[in-house]
């Protein structure tokens, strides 16, 4: 950790390719030098990565929980759910996850176009993501499969008679996957409002091999919000 | 070490009270100390507001039956009591106000790590409490500040308010827990290694890990109870086939490590206060520094002793016992090396110490309570009564609130620029200290004879009791109000202070004016000593210690230049 013996004079290395003497201009003036502000930056940001995954630990106690007291039912319920479209989902956020550390790879290269292409591919598969959710809740919903007081299956679709899946405790089994996926499509939404923010910025030329510390933290932010659906979808669909 | 010697100091020209004066300058400041202030000015109205609350609660109990309200209105009063004292008063308190202002300049640092997440903090710590007080308002809240299902998700509507509230809040928990703990990792000034770093700053940070691990799990909560009551989805709702327990469980693992995000900071402040009185290092410097660490992960592994009687299963209920000693044992250590940390010091009895000395009392009657309330039978016999009420109480208010009131008289020369009138501000201590006792003394006693919380009568035989605890609850307000008035004295009429009043070895102190200049510092300090090497004040920093190098070249031009960008 070079950054805690932070020297009061400016004539610093200058991490990230700073010119001598004088402060580039995305250096902050509490900071010593570029490096000591990035790594603070990115502790920051893995700190609260640490608190969206607490977030969400909450919610897999409850679906633990009432997995373990009502397994039958979870088994039956779960099987409504299509896993064909969750598995595309899957490989889609994977393939994000891919694209958004490319960006970053090519950004510490200064390739700033690569870092542009890059990010929209991300934020289109993510897109894509939103709109096979979109089309598996309207599915649901349109069966009376609701988070909560609407729940009231009826309906048969695809040979599949949902009248019959109107067991005790469906209902929380749909109110915890609607929650969970809803909290984690939340995110996802965030995530695209910044890298849409990114991309402009990288369109304006604002990061450089020297400066690039938006589009590190955001991939970040990016892999946690995979991560998250690659254990949401096994719980959800598979088991 | 007198005041008087060192008041012949010029005081800076510009500090960063006076370098800017417009309101925008304040609300859009990112400088950690204004930011400190403001949050001093918010939560002193939130204090008032939930102090003015719990008058009314112990005026109600004055008399057996209806007083002055009647029940329904008086389990609203205590429910926002407790509400706005623990979620927008306590949690906070000292991290958002000391912390913020001592914090970086212990670690010789110009701001926190992120200025603007800071700014941005207090502003959604603001919107919470708006959502708190319009849920006040909006009324009829009674589910105790634990909200409790059923009772939380068959109450009135304005809950959701409450529950968005507390949701809102942990979010400024969360984002002041971050910036505190980068800055500690990544702010530290040359030669401030971890040894040297002032138990303060150990205390916050062991604050900050409890705020970032334990505040998203309330968050969640919320969020699931909010769900429960907009669209009844039966998690928590046991007439919607969900489990209340589970909710039970839910809200302690957040809350009974809340209870650590509310005492640690006041260790912090205590050792600080501890150390210059007596003119000693903190004996077991080390003990109490990682004693911290220690309480803030034990804190995870006890929830469930608040649970004994709720149905949890009795080997959870044995190791949740069992772990609530033990971490009775580095809280034990900080109080023993306290203690003897006085021993053959030169003892300077001054209001700061006198509240470190109240602390030392009043905490540690909490404390032993607690470790009684952890024990299995006898908590099944005092839970729920005026033993718990009294027991946390004796925590909250006789730990946090005095430590923080000293503290706050500690840093004031250094937060203002003024030295406050001594002798009220003692009278002040010894109304508090006596009030207080007055008022949570007869508590236990009246718990220990089974006298329940959050009822809104009695039988005879406990009127005595209460009304003496409700004339305690006036002699302690009456305290409040003197240090009030004091403070308000000390900024129209006070002293200027000197820079180092009480000859204390850490930065705030040796290496800046009072009131510091805008960047805290005017050249960047290099450590060589520990925050509580007395001896090495002296020559290092010449004279008595009274004499900070910060005032003296303060007509010198900075040596380095300031970014003239506010960011
Ligand atoms: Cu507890």
């Amino acid at each position: 950790m070079s950054t805690t013996i932070a020297s009061t004079e400016h004539d610093t290395q200058g991490g990230h390719g700073a010119s001598h003497d004088d402060h580039p201009a995305f250096l902050q003036h509490h900071f010593v030098n570029a490096d000591q502000q990035f790594d603070a930056a990115k502790m920051g940001m893995w700190l609260f990565l640490i608190t969206e995954i607490l977030l969400f630990s909450g919610m897999f106690v409850a679906y633990t929980v009432y997995r373990a007291w009502h397994p039958e039912v979870f088994l039956e319920a779960s099987t409504l759910l299509d896993w064909k479209l969750g598995g595309l989902n899957t490989l889609v956020l994977l393939a994000s996850s891919l694209t958004v550390a490319l960006s970053i790879h090519y950004i510490q290269k200064g390739n700033q176009a690569a870092l542009f292409w890059n990010l929209l591919i991300t934020i289109l598969l993510a897109c894509v993501f939103l709109v096979v959710k979109y089309f598996e809740y309207m599915a649901k919903f349109e069966h009376g499969i609701f988070a909560g007081e609407g729940f009231d299956p009826h309906g048969v679709s695809h040979g599949v008679d949902y009248a019959k899946y109107n067991i005790p405790y469906a209902k929380q089994f749909f109110s915890i996957y609607f929650i969970m996926t809803g909290i984690h499509g939340f995110h996802v939404i965030v995530g695209i409002i910044l890298m849409t923010w990114l991309l402009v910025k990288a369109r304006l030329g604002h990061f450089s091999a020297a400066w690039y510390t938006p589009v590190e933290l955001t991939g970040l932010y990016w892999h946690i919000v995979d991560i998250i659906w690659i254990f949401l979808f096994p719980l959800m669909y598979l088991i | 070490m007198s005041q008087t010697a060192s008041a012949v100091h010029h005081s800076p020209k510009e500090n960063y009270l006076n370098h800017q004066k417009t309101v925008w300058s304040w609300m859009s400041t990112v400088d950690h100390k204004r930011i400190g202030v403001m949050y001093l000015v918010t939560l002193a109205v939130m204090f008032f507001i939930g102090g003015m609350l719990a008058l009314l609660v112990r005026l109600e109990l004055l008399t057996p039956g209806v007083t002055i309200m009647g029940p329904d209105t008086y389990n609203q009063v205590f429910t926002m009591h407790g509400i706005v004292m623990v979620f927008l008063f306590l949690v906070p308190s000292i991290p958002a106000i000391l912390g913020n202002f001592v914090l970086p300049m212990h670690l010789g640092a110009i701001d926190v790590a992120f200025p603007r997440l800071n700014l941005a903090s207090y502003y959604v710590y603001l919107a919470g409490g708006a959502l708190v007080l319009f849920g006040l308002f909006a009324g009829e809240i009674d589910t105790g500040w634990t909200f409790y299902t059923p009772y939380s998700s068959s109450a009135s509507s304005a809950v959701l308010f409450l529950t968005s509230a507390v949701f809102v809040a942990g979010f400024s928990s969360i984002f002041t827990g971050i910036n505190f703990i980068v800055t500690i990792h990544k702010m530290r000034a040359p030669g401030l290694t971890w040894n040297r770093l002032s138990l303060f700053t150990w205390s916050i940070y062991a604050t900050s890990i409890v705020q970032v691990l334990a505040t998203p799990v309330i968050g969640i909560t919320m969020v699931l109870l909010f769900f429960e009551k907009m669209l009844h989805i039966g998690i928590f709702d046991p007439a919607l086939g969900g489990d209340p327990v589970l909710f039970q469980h839910f809200f302690w693992f957040y809350s009974h490590p809340a209870v650590y995000i509310m005492i640690l900071p006041a260790f912090g402040v205590v050792s600080e206060l501890i150390a210059p009185f007596c003119r000693q290092p903190i004996s077991g410097y080390k003990f109490v520094a990682l004693s911290s660490v220690a309480i803030a992960f034990l804190g995870f592994l006890v929830w469930g002793h608040h649970m004994f009687v709720s149905g949890q299963s009795v080997v959870s209920s044995v190791i949740f016992s069992l772990i609530t000693y033990f971490i009775g044992i580095p809280t034990g250590v900080k109080v023993l090396n306290w203690v003897t940390t006085m021993y053959k010091g030169s003892i300077w009895l001054k209001t700061p110490f006198l509240y470190a000395l109240s602390f030392l009392f009043l905490f540690t009657i909490g404390g032993l309570t607690g470790i009684m309330l952890g024990v299995l039978a006898i908590d099944i016999h005092l839970h729920d009564t005026y033993f718990v009420v009294s027991h946390f109480h004796y925590v909250m208010m006789g730990g946090t609130v005095v430590a923080a009131i000293g503290g706050l008289h500690y840093w004031w020369p250094k937060i203002t620029g003024k030295m406050y009138d001594e002798v009220s501000a003692k009278i002040a201590c010894g109304l508090i200290f006596v009030g207080f006792n007055l008022t949570f003394f007869p508590q236990l006693i009246l718990g220990s004879q089974g006298m329940p919380r959050r009822y809104h009568d009695y039988v005879e035989a406990f009127a005595g009791l209460h009304m003496a605890s409700t004339i305690g609850s006036w002699v302690l307000a009456l305290g409040l109000f003197v240090v009030l008035g004091c403070f308000v004295h000390s900024l129209r009429r006070g002293k200027p202070a000197p820079s180092n009043p009480w000859g204390a070895a850490t930065l705030e102190w040796t290496n800046a004016t009072s009131p510091p200049s805008p960047h805290n510092f005017v050249t960047s300090p290099i450590v060589t000593h520990g925050p509580y090497d007395f001896d090495a004040v002296e020559e290092i920093f010449s004279g008595d210690g009274a004499s900070g190098d910060g005032s003296v070249q303060m007509d010198q031009p900075p040596s380095v230049a300031p970014s003239s960008s506010a960011s």
